[in-house]
């Protein structure tokens, strides 16, 4: 006998539905706003539910702050903060090593409620939306009596309030990067969550009482585009944002002429490029996780795949098979790969691209896998004969799609690489040390992965070149967007 | 042939396998899991003090693993040494479980390439249907592939209708491009499996090393048409090991490869851990090692 | 006795290493009876061209060499230096030029480093220059603020199209025949003297522009360049100009923070 092309058994091993417990979320029927410690109710704001993207049930009710409630938030960050600047670094620095504690503690709960309000696998928001979203804090926490060394020296003084506004892709996580370098550096802080992931930053709220965080230090005020506007409108001494490009824009002009401190981390239609002496398997793998993490809701996916001409049918090939595998369905089971989109509206603007992608003439290939009647779902989708100009090789889909261009040599890669307003983040796959250092080099975006993707660290700068924004978080880089210095 | 492209990331590698490490594999899954995996052993006895009696009642063990759950399948094979191999074939005669055993010079290969063959030829004489060879590492470090080749190539021809394994004994290979590069050269040689280790050296079928030589074998195919099967063996010493084995296969190669006669694992210890953790799910209690027999 | 008829100099825009006229053919009467070149939107896009063209060159160069190019200047300035400034703001001009010469080599390892991270990966951050960068310089002093945007500017690896004091705008001007005459290469500067009403906005309105230093003081102008540098994402910083070599100084590192971008990388470490 030899291995034969005809097995003598023909089990088929699948695996049986291993969902998540969720017997240990301890959610409540309605959620006030987060204003100076206590929980209120909103004054000129609504309640909207909070759905649960893959069922479309609603899982809790949520205030929505108005223009009022977001004023009220403001106003006491404002009265909390001198006292909280007053503080020494260290005793700062030690209510945010509790909150990182805490989120430890209730690591399990938050990843649940992370896949359960906005559809992305449990897997993800387990090993790598919570424990980041702790290491972020932890790390901050040290710096928050260090902040002089991470200016190179210099004096400063923190902002004073500082308005956060966080998108839904990455609701815990992206809380903690604003939130954890704020509040460390002296500031106090009002957050608003997005629309559709409110529910975690409402478990942060929380986790700031149960910590004995000063009341005020921390505001959490639920809302929408209007709620946005609201807090970039109002007395605040600095707004951080990420979110879509437009929207950043907007903020910046909104802030035209003023005084007020502003980041922004936006979009991104960030390259992936592989050579053809790259270890291909572990490109492939790069490609999916660079496309397919959190169902491409990721402002630096490596959305616009470039590769060699000498090795692309045989990349697609292995991508084609390597992306008939993934798992798209349920994001409580602990199998998903790829959940649920996370909103309706999202999934009608990805839609949408991909019309305009297969009406372009661009050859579309989509996963054929059995998606759950109810919620918002889109497997994952493969362009090839893609031209640059097309409007899926330059506009971010914000979804599981990827566009594939090829290139014949390093310099057209770069070119390519190089040619959009965005610059966030960027892929070089390559065997070759030398040539990966150069290309990274020429690359003008933020984050670089060499034979790798979507690596993210409390320690390491993130941020974008051109369109994709201004300031860094992570690291002492990260300290900076949150004090006034000479 | 060239030491040449395609090159691994062992990082990557090491991601890859872990995050198939994390399958969540419980209830009918774990059931069915573990009878596969035992339908894939090579149960297997290679110690100096090997007699005529163990032999015996290793593959009385084999053949009917565990005899209060008949639903647990027979192992794949009895591995044994050539000594041993008549013993072997006379007790597993009719049962289906097939007799392997290993070959030249294992688990060294340093001895000569004649003395190879006549080994082989004299094992498979004895009834031997399965062969596990090891590579000239010898060769391989000193970079003479072609001999690495041409001993696969030789050691082939005499097995006949015999089935060859080819062991590669990754942890002296230094690094996991030439896990990948061995692989290649055994497969072009005419290996019928591949597979990762003797047992005898320090580390065994890692789940990098599985995962590496499973995607060689998977582009092998995909190029050449021609299936080749993957052993993992060394170091898979419980379900959980095992299962993780299997998702690295049906993951890599798809469900085609979910049999035994694609995907075997060589181990001794393991079948009593798999037959114990499927009367526990069978039972709902947690068992302890005398329920089963130690052959 | 007859008097000699002197030689009055001819002002000229200093764009892409040249010395040109304003393409409109405009120019302005200034004190001391010259005429300085009226700039229009299209001499702002030629002098974009020529930074843009440049940039890729002179970010590559090696930090040392930007630093030597940069002493070169103040060398320049130092022996041709009298005819721009009085004694004080000329030698305050070059002692900044030495500064930021020093710079070049010295801002990675300031502002970038190794990060530990939780992963088997070789991370680093390191700062690269923003691209071409806007600067709008104020009237006082005339060279001395010049400089102090400048000089950061270049230190980082930018290049710059600037615009020169509108009422004093001769010291910016001879500031071009100086760089002319030292190292630095074509396109790497670039200057703009005319109506900062009418050239500030054209440059801020540039697609290609990625930064703006404004030190015109001018609020309404502020509000202007930020929502111009809204529409495609400009980093953006206004002070006033610098009157002392301590004020262009003292917060080099936040000046030099304005016209870089932090890029990390990732790779793995593992064969």
């Amino acid at each position: 006998m030899a291995a034969t092309d005809t097995p003598r058994t023909s089990l088929t091993w699948d695996y049986a539905p291993a969902p998540e417990s969720a017997d240990h979320v301890r959610l409540r029927d309605s959620y006030d706003l987060f204003v100076g410690g206590d929980w209120v109710a909103p004054t000129d704001g609504h309640r909207v539910p909070s759905i649960n993207p893959a069922t479309e049930e609603p899982i809790a009710q949520v205030a929505f702050g108005g223009e009022h409630d977001v004023a009220a938030a403001v106003a006491a960050a404002r009265a909390a903060q001198p006292a909280w600047a007053a503080l020494s670094g260290l005793e700062r620095g030690k209510y945010v090593f509790r909150i990182a504690r805490l989120i430890q503690e209730r690591a399990r709960e938050l990843s649940v409620v992370e896949s359960l309000d906005g559809g992305k696998p449990i897997r993800e928001a387990r090993d790598i939306d919570v424990p980041l979203a702790a290491a972020h804090f932890f790390h901050y926490a040290g710096w928050a009596d260090k902040v002089s060394y991470a200016l190179g020296g210099r004096a400063s003084q923190p902002y004073g309030v500082v308005g956060q506004i966080v998108p839904w892709n990455f609701p815990l996580l992206m809380a903690a990067w604003k939130l954890a370098p704020a509040i460390a550096c002296g500031n106090t802080a009002v957050l608003k969550p997005a629309e559709t992931t409110p529910l975690t930053a409402l478990l942060l709220a929380e986790i700031c009482q149960e910590a004995e965080l000063p009341p005020g230090v921390v505001n959490i005020v639920p809302g929408d585009g209007a709620t946005g506007v609201a807090l970039v409108g109002s007395d605040v001494d600095k707004i951080a944002f990420t979110g879509s490009t437009a929207v950043g824009k907007g903020i910046q002009a909104a802030l035209a002429g003023t005084n007020t401190g502003l980041t922004l981390e936006l979009g991104g239609k960030s390259a992936n490029i592989v050579f053809e002496d790259a270890a291909l398997d572990q490109a492939v793998e790069g490609i999916v996780q660079g496309i397919f993490f959190n169902q491409g809701h990721v402002c630096c996916a490596g959305s616009r795949l470039l590769v060699q001409e000498s090795v692309a049918d045989l990349v697609i090939r292995k991508l084609w098979d390597r992306m008939e595998l993934l798992r798209v369905g349920d994001p409580l089971d602990k199998n998903t790969d790829v959940g649920a989109i996370n909103s309706a509206a999202q999934l009608a603007r990805i839609e949408a691209l991909v019309d305009v992608g297969e009406a372009e003439g661009a050859h579309r290939q989509t996963v054929a896998c059995e998606l759950p009647e109810r919620g918002f779902w889109f497997a994952p989708t493969l362009f090839t004969d893609v031209a640059p100009a097309h409007r899926v090789a330059v506009e971010e889909i914000f979804g599981p799609v990827l566009t594939v261009l090829t290139f014949r040599t390093q310099a057209e890669a770069i070119e390519k690489a190089n040619d959009s307003a965005y610059g966030l983040a960027a892929g070089v796959w390559t065997d070759k040390g030398a040539k990966a250092f150069e290309v990274a080099r020429a690359l003008r975006a933020g984050v670089v992965w060499q034979n790798t993707y979507n690596h993210f660290d409390p320690t390491a700068a993130f941020g974008g070149y051109k369109e994709s924004g201004f300031g860094r978080e992570g690291g002492a880089a990260g300290v900076r967007p949150y004090v006034r210095v000479a | 042939m060239l030491r040449r492209l395609p090159h691994v990331d062992r990082v990557g590698i090491e991601e890859r396998a872990a995050l198939l490490g994390k399958r969540s594999i419980k209830t009918t899954a774990k059931a069915q899991g573990i009878r596969l995996a035992v339908s894939m052993v090579d149960l297997t006895t290679l110690e100096g003090q090997d007699t005529p009696g163990k032999v015996r009642n290793l593959c009385a063990k084999g053949v009917c693993p565990d005899p209060h759950a008949p639903e647990v399948p027979s192992v794949a094979a009895i591995c044994v040494y050539p000594a041993l191999v008549p013993t072997a074939v006379a007790a597993l005669q009719g049962t289906g479980v097939r007799t392997a055993s290993v070959s030249t010079g294992f688990p060294s290969g340093q001895t000569s390439l004649a003395v190879k063959i006549g080994e082989t030829e004299e094992t498979v004489a004895a009834g031997a249907e399965e062969i596990d060879m090891v590579i000239s590492r010898e060769a391989f470090l000193s970079g003479d592939d072609a001999r690495v080749q041409e001993e696969i190539v030789r050691v082939k021809e005499a097995c006949g209708d015999a089935h060859l394994k080819v062991i590669l004994e990754t942890s002296e290979l230094g690094s996991l491009d030439h896990v990948r590069h061995a692989s290649m050269l055994a497969m072009e040689a005419g290996a019928d499996f591949i597979k990762t280790s003797t047992g005898k050296s320090t580390s065994g079928a890692t789940p990098e090393v599985t995962l590496v030589m499973l995607e060689a074998i998977r582009d092998f195919t995909q190029r050449t048409g021609r299936v080749v099967g993957m052993k993992a063996a060394g170091g898979v010493s419980n379900t959980k090991a095992a299962l993780h084995r299997l998702v690295l296969a049906k993951e890599t190669l798809g469900d085609e490869w979910l049999t035994p006669d694609r995907f075997r694992i060589g181990a001794s210890s393991l079948l009593n851990d798999l037959l114990m953790q499927h009367a526990k799910l069978e039972s709902g209690r947690y068992g302890r090692s005398e329920d089963f027999s130690t052959e | 006795m007859m008097a000699r008829v002197g030689v009055p100099k001819t002002y000229k825009l200093y764009v892409g290493g040249a010395f040109v006229r304003s393409e409109s053919g405009r120019h302005d009467p200034v004190d001391g009876g010259y005429n300085v070149p009226r700039a229009s939107r299209k001499d702002v896009r030629d002098a974009m061209g020529a930074a843009r063209k440049a940039f890729g060159p002179w970010s590559k160069r090696s930090a040392s060499n930007r630093g030597q190019i940069l002493y070169r200047a103040a060398e320049a300035l130092e022996s041709r230096g009298e005819a721009l400034a009085g004694g004080d703001e000329l030698e305050a001009a070059i002692d900044v030029l030495v500064h930021y010469a020093g710079w070049t080599d010295k801002l990675a390892g300031v502002l970038g480093g190794v990060n530990p991270v939780a992963a088997p990966f070789l991370s680093f951050s390191m700062p690269e220059p923003t691209g071409v960068v806007g600067v709008v310089a104020g009237d006082e002093p005339p060279l001395l603020g010049l400089i102090a945007e400048l000089a950061p500017a270049l230190a980082a690896g930018n290049t710059v199209v600037a615009i020169v004091s509108e009422r004093h705008p001769l010291p910016g001007l001879d500031l071009g025949e100086v760089l002319g005459v030292s190292d630095v290469p074509a396109g790497v500067v670039n200057l703009l003297s005319g109506r900062r009403a009418e050239l500030a906005p054209a440059l801020g309105a540039h697609r290609d522009l990625n930064a703006i230093l404004d030190a015109s003081g001018d609020a309404d102008l502020h509000a202007a360049l930020d929502r111009l540098a809204a529409e495609t994402v400009k980093r953006t910083r206004h002070a006033t100009p610098a009157t002392t070599y301590a004020s262009a100084t003292d917060n080099a590192l936040s000046r030099l923070e304005a016209v870089v971008e932090l890029k990390t990388a990732w790779h793995p470490v593992g064969a």
